[in-house]
């Protein structure tokens, strides 16, 4: 089964192929080409998980060199263990749901066939990402995915807004993926193989700056990808895209890939004190910038992607501190309730027709289906037990302090983890603020808009109901160490924690069951944000909560006038920087070589003044010359 | 004899021709003082042959060379004279100028 691997990427790329050559000529049409091209790899996906997780922590790996480069070799292959089986069912599963969803979300769109398309190739880009045994196999799915990312922004690409997110979002993880690139090339060449299991094995053995320039350069990368600060702010641009792909991007792929990087390369990651400190104080900035910008938005769609951005950050924050598989967890269930939670802002959106929740209100009547799945995604989002949330949040907090108070296994800098700690319990209150505040504002008080309401359709309440389920329950999967954890390759396995050369003073949780401490004080403070935005929201049901902000609503709605600080900083001045090495180059360089040319002509012209036809001017010159010559023969000798 | 006196001749033959083929416009004048060089030329080499008393009198076999070749080059530069003529009614030497390079148009540099 295993070696069948590389089947799980190549079936939604053989799909995306057919549906982008012959979507509308195939039998089922372009929705049927779709859904069975993410059903089969679903399917794959589940039996390669049950063929792993019998072993989690061994790995299976194909491999076929490439072609001889002559310097560090090539290969081409796959690379599954549990880590990489339990992903791949992740984002099989959400792309599958995103797929049925979108049949009925996107009835009618003339664009439909390379919709669906291009949604096959993200989710193959995505899964080879996923089980891709070398770095620059690797890197190929990474980069397919920014470009399909491009794409289905952009897909309204009438709008301006739209398209100008899709350039937006691609640039802006082009940034990071420069570093990203280069990146794995310092790692690979120094461990002399870019096969992820060699650069593994001979990591303890790399040079210390080696490690440190690599991770740094990868980090890069990651936080473009994963919208962590400072290059989080292509994330909220790109919802104008349809709702499906936000879910489809902010759960499964693209956002998932960084943070997916970093735990596939976690023991080389480890081996970098200094990395692990940016990617937590990265961290830390994103999760509170990202809390409080959610706090006030009025676009729905607006204040799940910053929440998505804030929640990214606890991943990267519990990676940064020592909790490997806490931040996996997170990042699993994370996948399963955001994407449940775009799924019903689209369900509300479709029939509302509008993206602001102004014009909402008083919805829970109307769209009963859409209510009870919304306030599950909404209690996991803000950490209530017992929904996924609560289990996944508290498993990064419970790291966190763990490496800050010293009881764990060091991996970074004691400050930094005190900052992911308490950046991560003000985000626990500002969470549950946010959340309550987006299901009052929607679902409750009177309609403020004008349309007629009416429930989705089955293909998108099923999804809906299925994604319910995970987001509820899918928390207790961590709770024993023979579970999650064990199957992550982490807890029952400590040959791990060997790639390290540091001793381990303390042997690794081997439960993500939530510790008392934490778990009490998280739920307390994501109580206590439900409970302000409730109070405020009871004194005037019609007005917005989030006037309880004052004075600061304004910067937190602007997101702390980043997009402005580079749109000064950065987008302004280089177009004008453009001009000038334009310029240069017009003059300048180009002056030069014409100026040679002219310069030339102008010599020419010189000498062709001689040239006037005049015979006997020619004859005295010869005679000149002659005269000259012998007065040089007779001088010389 | 002095050897002196014939060099001297030779010499102002010479620099006669060179004027009328430098300053002359008259076509046949420049074709005539052509031939005051070629003889100036001849005188020198006589008086030297005489001078050296050279036995088989190269010198003055040469002379008598260079008067063949003078007569036939005559011939050829009258008829371009006489051709001339015929196509402009001028024999005026400075303005037949079809050799003289017109300033051609800069050309156009690529951008």
């Amino acid at each position: 089964m295993t070696g069948a691997a590389w089947l799980v990427p190549a079936v939604p790329f053989l799909a995306a192929v057919l549906g982008l050559l012959a979507g509308r000529r195939l039998p089922g049409g372009p929705a049927g080409v779709a859904v069975l091209g993410t059903a089969v790899p679903t399917g794959l996906a589940l039996a390669l998980a049950v063929a792993v997780l019998g072993d989690p922590g061994r790995v299976r790996e194909t491999s076929t060199l490439l072609t001889p480069t002559g310097a560090v070799p090539i290969a081409v292959g796959t690379r599954v263990d549990g880590l990489a089986a339990v992903v791949a069912v992740m984002v099989c599963v959400v792309a599958l749901l995103v797929q049925v969803y979108s049949t009925a979300y996107l009835r009618g769109d003339p664009r439909y066939p390379s919709y669906a398309a291009l949604v096959s190739l993200f989710t193959a880009a995505m899964l080879l990402v996923v089980v891709s045994a070398d770095l620059l196999e690797l890197l190929v799915g990474w980069e397919v995915m920014g470009v399909c990312s491009y794409f289905l922004i952009g897909h309204y690409w009438q709008q301006p807004s739209a398209s100008a997110a899709a350039v937006k979002a691609f640039l802006t993880t082009r940034v990071g993926d420069v570093g990203f690139l280069f990146g794995i090339f310092t790692l690979g060449t120094a461990a002399g193989s870019f096969r992820i299991s060699a650069l593994l094995d001979r990591a303890p053995r790399l040079g210390h700056t080696a490690v440190l320039v690599g991770t740094l350069l990868l980090v890069c990368g990651v936080v473009g990808k994963s919208a962590q600060f400072p290059l989080h702010t292509w994330l909220p641009d790109a919802m104008a895209g349809p709702t499906p792909i936000s879910a489809l991007i902010h759960a499964a792929t693209m956002v998932a890939a960084g943070v997916y990087v970093v735990a596939r390369l976690y023991p080389v990651f480890v081996l970098s004190p200094v990395t692990l400190d940016v990617l937590a104080v990265s961290a830390a900035v994103t999760m509170l910038l990202g809390a409080l910008a959610a706090l006030a938005q009025d676009d729905l769609k607006r204040v799940l992607a910053y929440s998505t951005v804030s929640q990214l950050a606890y991943m990267t924050g519990g990676l940064a501190v020592g909790g490997y598989a806490a931040g996996l967890f997170h990042l699993l269930s994370h996948a399963a309730f955001k994407a449940l939670l775009f799924l019903c802002a689209g369900a509300v959106i479709r029939t509302v027709g509008t993206n602001l929740m102004s014009e909402m209100g008083g919805l829970r009547r109307g769209l009963p289906v859409t209510f009870a799945t919304m306030t599950v995604g909404l209690a996991a989002l803000a950490g209530l037990p017992p929904f996924s949330g609560f289990f996944s949040k508290d498993a990064v907090l419970g790291s966190a302090w763990a490496a800050a108070t010293g009881a764990a296994r060091p991996v970074l800098d004691r400050p930094a983890a005190w900052l992911v700690f308490v950046a991560g319990m003000l985000t626990v209150l500002l969470t549950g603020a946010y959340a309550t505040r987006l299901w009052l504002r929607t679902f409750f008080g009177t309609y403020r808009g004008t349309a007629v309401i009416e429930e989705a359709p089955t293909a998108m309440r099923v999804p809906l109901l299925l994604l319910a389920l995970p987001a509820a329950a899918f928390g207790f999967v961590g709770l024993r160490s023979g579970w999650l954890p064990g199957w992550l390759g982490y807890g029952r396995d400590v040959a791990f924690f060997a790639y390290t050369p540091l001793p381990l003073t303390a042997p690794p949780t081997p439960s993500l069951g939530p510790q008392a401490g934490t778990a009490l004080v998280a739920t307390a403070l994501g109580l206590l944000g439900v409970l302000v935005t409730y109070t405020g929201w009871r004194r005037a049901p019609a007005a917005d909560p989030a006037r309880l902000l004052g004075r600061a609503r304004r910067p937190f709605e602007r997101a702390f006038y980043l997009d402005e600080l580079y749109d000064a900083v950065l987008v302004r001045p280089l177009p004008r920087l453009a001009r000038a090495v334009l310029g240069f180059d017009v003059t300048g360089v180009d002056g030069l070589a014409s100026g040679s040319g002219s310069g030339a002509w102008l010599a020419g012209g010189g000498l062709r003044r001689l040239q006037n036809g005049n015979v006997q001017a020619y004859a005295t010159a010869l005679f000149l010359g002659v005269l000259v010559l012998v007065a040089g023969v007779a001088v010389l000798t | 004899m002095h050897l002196v006196y014939p060099l001297l001749l030779a010499a102002g033959l010479f620099a006669l021709g060179v004027y009328g083929v430098l300053a002359r416009r008259n076509a046949v004048l420049v074709l005539m003082s052509v031939e005051l060089m070629l003889n100036g030329a001849n005188v020198n080499l006589v008086a030297f042959s005489v001078y050296l008393q050279d036995r088989l009198l190269g010198g003055q076999v040469f002379a008598l060379f260079v008067i063949v070749v003078a007569a036939a080059e005559v011939g050829v530069g009258l008829a371009i004279v006489l051709l001339v003529y015929r196509n402009r009614e001028s024999i005026d030497i400075d303005r037949v100028r079809e050799l003289a390079d017109v300033d051609p148009p800069e050309p156009e540099l690529q951008r």
